[in-house]
């Protein structure tokens, strides 16, 4: 039996890498190292920063809209990944530099003379000279990107483990996943936890080793690498909910017990799931950093991941191009708003000055969207191309009309 | 005759109330039973404890060749040992096709590494198809549960236990809401059932317990009252004191 390509089964998929691909060369051929310049720096930093936003709430999407889980820590995965490959890149150029200064003196520098040196440079601030244990493999690069992974995976099993194992559900699984965040968050900012406390780590847009490319062309880079990450991203979330897993994780959400019944390890799927969600949020947190230049603990607190899954939600929970509208369309405008270049409305005695009144804003409209499209913009979607839900409400009507409900039986 | 299922002197309290009180009951491996008794006899929570819902404060379940014991295993665990549960409102998966929730049912490896390897086969789609004819389905195969009409919910749920292939099955009140004739098809269907397997029915309704024709377990604050046919548990003056007689 031939089975139909899985693109074809899902033109979803497609739809969306085409609509990455065409945007990412569009993006390209509008910048000054590739292009005609028309985009600013910036804003191509702007963009590869929102590619990796959108790759992160598609896992919020695995997590919560396929899964159920309204993990309202999912952000300090997208940080932990940030900060892990901020340690190399923050250890590796200022060892580049300090080399190049000892390099001056009259007797080269030890190894060790090196090393104290870096250490120094980079934990002075925090008044510290020696180099923390978590900084044992800032060195290599190739430690550090497996870090990445492996700390916010590790992270998620161990907490997923604890929660699912004890059965914390609902509300109260949002709040434990909600003070992970926080402690995580409240630890960094400690002096002496070894990330240069609410410092964090800056410098992180100069990557060693490529000085001699400039920002134009890096910007360039990491937009490509943000797209691939994303494209990749999406790919495995729609193949993980495509098919017999996706059906059971969705009937996960809807009624766990059931699926108990059915004889499926809940736990188990939900730890995988999980787990998945927060390395893909933490690879999109690793190509953010760098892009953004700076990370620190307050990027780790609950509202960043509150505003995760406000974008989900205005995009359409459980369509995973739902979350990337979201994301994408969301955070533009939070940027356009807050950036101060939305014009004021001029009101006879008051300014609404957008600033002050975005989050104003972006508060009603997640509620306006909960309230009537619980489905957000992906519901419109599914209107156009004809799924609607099932409108069947209403009571069995007991044994004197069987089977029927109660709309059957007027009708 | 060995017993499929042994339930030992089993009790539970909830909260200083005495649930079931050292309640013991066995089943064969090819037997219907049917499980009376008022409300807050215990039924439920006997079959939340043979399913792995509920853990009891002591007693013994024991299950098939080599007596393992269920207390230790976890409802999924339990399931995968082959005990099949219907529930007394049909809990299909409202969002997902017939063919979904019957594909979900089907015997096969549950964990997620697995499921996730799992791929659709000839002969995974002829069972499915096989499954949505017995209970009726097979022009509604790919619509989506929720549209279904009460009854054929039921029937999908019936689908699933059937794809699963259970050795043990606890109906709940399975006739609650459906008409005559659907009685009538559900009866048929428990004892085609029965003929290969275990089947215990919880059920409110003496019609249809008449109907199925088998040993009666009678249940009174949380232990048997009496068991035997049902003219006999009925000719029971305890039986009449607290259930019948009024």
């Amino acid at each position: 039996m031939t089975r139909t390509p899985f693109v074809l089964r899902h033109p979803s998929v497609l739809v969306v890498l085409t609509v990455l691909a065409v945007f990412t060369a569009a993006v390209t051929a509008g910048s000054a190292a590739y292009g005609s310049g028309a985009i600013p720096v910036s804003m191509i930093k702007l963009l590869g920063k929102t590619l990796c936003l959108a790759l992160a709430a598609v896992a919020m999407d695995l997590v919560w809209g396929y899964l159920g889980i309204l993990s309202l820590g999912q952000m300090a995965f997208f940080g932990l990944g940030g900060y892990m490959i901020g340690q190399w890149l923050m250890y590796a150029r200022t060892e580049t530099i300090v080399a190049a200064q000892l390099a001056q003196q009259p007797i080269p520098a030890t190894a060790q003379e090196l090393q104290d040196a870096v250490t120094n440079q980079i934990f002075g601030v925090v008044g510290s000279s020696e180099l923390p244990l978590v900084w044992s493999f800032a060195h290599s690069l190739t430690a550090q990107l497996i870090l990445v992974l492996a700390v916010p995976g590790l992270l998620a099993l161990v907490f997923g483990w604890l929660a699912f194992r004890s059965r914390v559900n609902g509300v109260y699984l949002s709040i434990l996943t909600q003070a992970m965040t926080l402690a995580l968050a409240l630890w960094l900012f400690q002096n002496d936890s070894g990330f240069r406390g609410n410092n964090g780590l800056s410098g992180l847009q100069n990557i060693p080793g490529l000085d001699h490319v400039g920002q134009a062309t890096l910007s360039v880079w990491f937009l490509w690498a943000s797209a691939l990450a994303l494209a990749l991203g999406y790919a495995l979330a729609a193949w993980l909910v495509s098919g017999k897993f996706g059906s059971v994780v969705r009937a996960i959400r809807d009624d766990e017990t059931r699926v108990r019944f059915l004889g499926y390890p809940v736990e188990g799927f939900k730890l995988a799931v999980f787990t998945i969600a927060a390395m893909m949020t933490a690879v999109a947190g690793a190509l953010y950093y760098p892009q953004a230049g700076i990370i620190n603990p307050a990027e780790l607190m609950p509202i960043a991941s509150i505003y995760l899954a406000v974008w989900v939600a205005i995009g359409g929970r459980g369509r995973l191009y739902g979350a990337v509208i979201g994301a994408v369309i969301v955070s533009l405008l939070s940027s356009w708003f807050t950036g101060g270049r939305a014009p004021s409305i001029h009101l006879p005695g008051y300014v609404v000055n957008w600033v002050d009144w975005w989050q104003v804003a972006l508060g009603l409209t997640f509620v306006l969207v909960t309230l009537f499209a619980p489905k957000g913009i992906a519901g419109l979607f599914d209107r156009l191309s004809g799924i609607l839900p099932p409108r069947r409400h209403g009571r069995d009507l007991g044994p004197d009309q069987g089977a029927l409900q109660e709309k059957e039986a007027t009708a | 005759m060995s017993a499929l299922l042994e339930v030992r002197g089993i009790s539970k309290t909830f909260d200083g109330f005495k649930a079931i009180n050292n309640l013991s009951f066995s089943i064969g491996a090819a037997e219907l039973r049917a499980v009376i008794g008022p409300n807050g006899a215990g039924k439920t929570t006997f079959m939340d404890i043979v399913t792995g819902k509920t853990r009891p404060d002591e007693g013994e379940v024991l299950w098939a060749e080599g007596s393992k014991s269920l207390l230790r295993m976890n409802e999924a665990q339990i399931a995968r040992e082959g005990i099949g549960r219907k529930f007394q409102r049909p809990t299909v998966f409202e969002d997902q096709t017939v063919a979904e929730n019957l594909t979900m049912a089907l015997k096969a490896e549950r964990g997620p590494l697995a499921v996730l390897r799992w791929r659709p086969s000839p002969d995974s789609e002829a069972r499915v198809a096989e499954l949505a004819a017995e209970v009726g389905l097979s022009d509604h195969i790919e619509r989506k549960a929720g549209e279904l009409s009460h009854g054929q919910k039921q029937w999908l749920e019936i689908g699933m236990l059937l794809a699963s292939d259970p050795r043990l099955l606890l109906v709940d009140e399975p006739a609650a809401g459906m008409t005559l004739a659907e009685r009538e098809q559900t009866t048929t269907l428990l004892c085609r059932l029965a003929e290969t397997r275990a089947v215990v029915v919880v059920e409110h309704d003496m019609d249809f317990v008449r109907r199925l024709n088998c040993r009666v377990t009678v249940l009174h604050q949380g232990s048997v009252l009496a068991e035997g046919s049902l003219d006999h548990v009925t000719r029971n003056p305890d039986v009449i004191e607290v259930y019948l007689g009024r």
